[in-house]
């Protein structure tokens, strides 16, 4: 894709002249990173960072059978929810396999709001209009629609010091509600994807530069820095949270993902519950793991992953160095003989075979 | 860190953003400030290659790794390898450091022959056709 023809959102001119390198990402013009990706992300780890991540998509359906039909089309179960309750949840097809990963946010019965990610947005936004028409009204809100996370130990503060109109204290993990934050009409969410607390904040797609600046003044005191897509990978990477196009894809599904906590196979029928009913009927022949490299290397997505005679096994989804644990560590697939904590593995590095062993995953969780 | 355009007087270069400089009958080789930008905070390097190993000009002698990619090392030149810098194994954060004296890869005994490397006007002309 040319330049020219990729998207941009509403903070692009304020990536640009905090200096942030700006690189091609599911057809938007992203920043990859400012300072560099090790700081960004222990400055998210120990003080706060804020992201722009108003790539993603946003698709609002509404009517009487709104729920219903959203519970149609994922895994996970929205019945159970409560309203200003988010649920993060994979949408599959009827293979069992994996067309995104989302985060269902129930405002009420009748008016549900779904994100999903910024490569799959076409395809998802496609396939919930096909099953939403006749059954309920469906929009698809993304380019109206910019999104801000804050995320860090320090964000909570930073965010009641830049002027909430909610009572934080209330609002709990994977809890949302509407409110204003310093002023701008926002869904406050408690959701993250980089293993720190904090919250997601979506607003009105002109609103997004105010608030951005809102956010790193009020922050400048603790330290908080704007965090680009390099450190976001690296955090959700030491979290063991999946990147769909690594470790999910419509070749994998939810049960070998390590996501069947996602699947609610005694809820009504949707999409994909057959094909997993039998999947897990059948057995599990791989499984998603964590490992840490022992030798000298570093895995990287799509390096193959060899048993302990250097026969291949597997293959690694995700890797690199961790900089807040100062190891390389990886995601990947093996067969279930091979999954358990402690099993020896080696990763065929570019035609070097370099060992590593299987860990408990999330490598790192915060205290 | 240098500025990412920064271009010493002292060495030549090659497309690939790697400087040789001359040292007696040797030619040193690192990377310069742009790769250095490139790639971020570099975590790892791998060098294939042993005091007494031949290069060949243009052919990876290793690779480099940062804590999002990892890129390849070329030979500027053919020859034999005369030293390694050992600091790197246990530091690559060196070259983050001072890519241009301490962050040294390899030197190479060169072959005769004419060379193809970029002097520092040509390198920073090509320089300023680059981007990331």
């Amino acid at each position: 894709m040319s330049a020219d023809s990729l998207k941009r959102t509403p903070l692009y001119d304020k990536h640009q002249s905090l200096g942030a390198r700006l690189v091609p990402f599911a057809g938007w013009e992203m920043p990859i990173q400012y300072q560099g990706i090790s700081a960004e992300h222990q400055a998210v780890r120990e003080r706060a960072g804020l992201f722009d991540v108003s790539h993603m998509g946003e698709l609002e359906l509404t009517g009487d059978k709104a729920l219903e039909l959203v519970n149609s089309l994922i895994t996970n179960d929205i019945a159970r929810a409560h309203n200003g309750q988010a649920t993060y949840t994979c949408c599959c097809n009827e293979r069992g396999t994996i067309l995104d990963d989302l985060i269902v946010y129930r405002r009420a019965e009748n008016d549900i709001l779904v994100v999903c990610n910024a490569s799959n947005r076409a395809k998802i936004a496609a396939h919930f209009a096909a099953h939403a028409r006749g059954v309920c009204d469906f929009r698809d809100i993304s380019d109206q629609t910019a999104l801000l996370a804050l995320q860090g130990p320090k964000a909570l503060g930073i965010l009641a010091r830049a002027g909430v109109s909610l009572d934080l204290s209330t609002l709990k993990s994977f809890r949302f509600a509407h409110g204003t934050v310093a002023g701008v009409a926002c869904i406050v969410a408690r959701t993250g994807y980089t293993g720190e607390d904090g919250v997601e904040l979506f607003c009105a797609w002109n609103d997004a530069p105010a608030l951005w600046d809102t956010l790193l003044e009020a922050g400048q005191a603790d330290g908080i820095e704007p965090i680009g897509l390099g450190a976001r990978d690296t955090l959700r990477l030491d979290a063991r949270l999946s990147l769909y196009g690594n470790e999910i894809d419509e070749t994998t599904n939810p049960l070998e993902a390590g996501l069947s906590w996602v699947v609610k196979l005694d809820k009504p029928d949707f999409i994909g519950k057959k094909a997993l009913i039998e999947a897990k009927e059948r057995g599990l022949t791989r499984t998603l793991v964590g490992f840490e490299m022992t030798g000298r290397g570093i895995a990287r997505h799509g390096y193959p992953l060899l048993d302990q005679t250097g026969s291949p096994c597997g293959v690694c989804t995700s890797g690199g160095p961790s900089p807040t644990l100062g190891k390389n560590i990886g995601l990947g697939y093996v067969p279930l003989a091979l999954g358990a904590v402690g099993a020896e593995l080696l990763v065929d590095c570019r035609g070097k075979q370099i060992p590593a062993r299987v860990v408990k995953t999330p490598f790192y969780k915060r205290k | 860190m240098a500025s990412p355009k920064e271009v010493k007087d002292d060495r030549k270069y090659t497309k690939d953003h790697e400087w040789a400089r001359t040292e007696g009958a040797e030619l040193v080789v690192g990377i310069t400030a742009f790769a250095v930008d490139a790639l971020g905070d570099i975590t790892l390097v791998s060098l294939d290659v042993k005091v007494g190993d031949t290069v060949q000009a243009g052919k990876a002698f290793g690779t480099i790794e940062s804590v999002k990619t990892l890129s390849d090392l070329f030979a500027p030149v053919s020859g034999k390898v005369t030293r390694i810098n050992g600091a790197l194994e246990d530091s690559p954060e060196i070259i983050n450091e001072d890519c241009w004296s301490k962050g040294w890869m390899i030197a190479i005994a060169p072959d005769a022959g004419p060379s193809e490397l970029l002097d520092p006007a040509a390198y920073a002309d090509h320089l300023s056709h680059s981007d990331h």
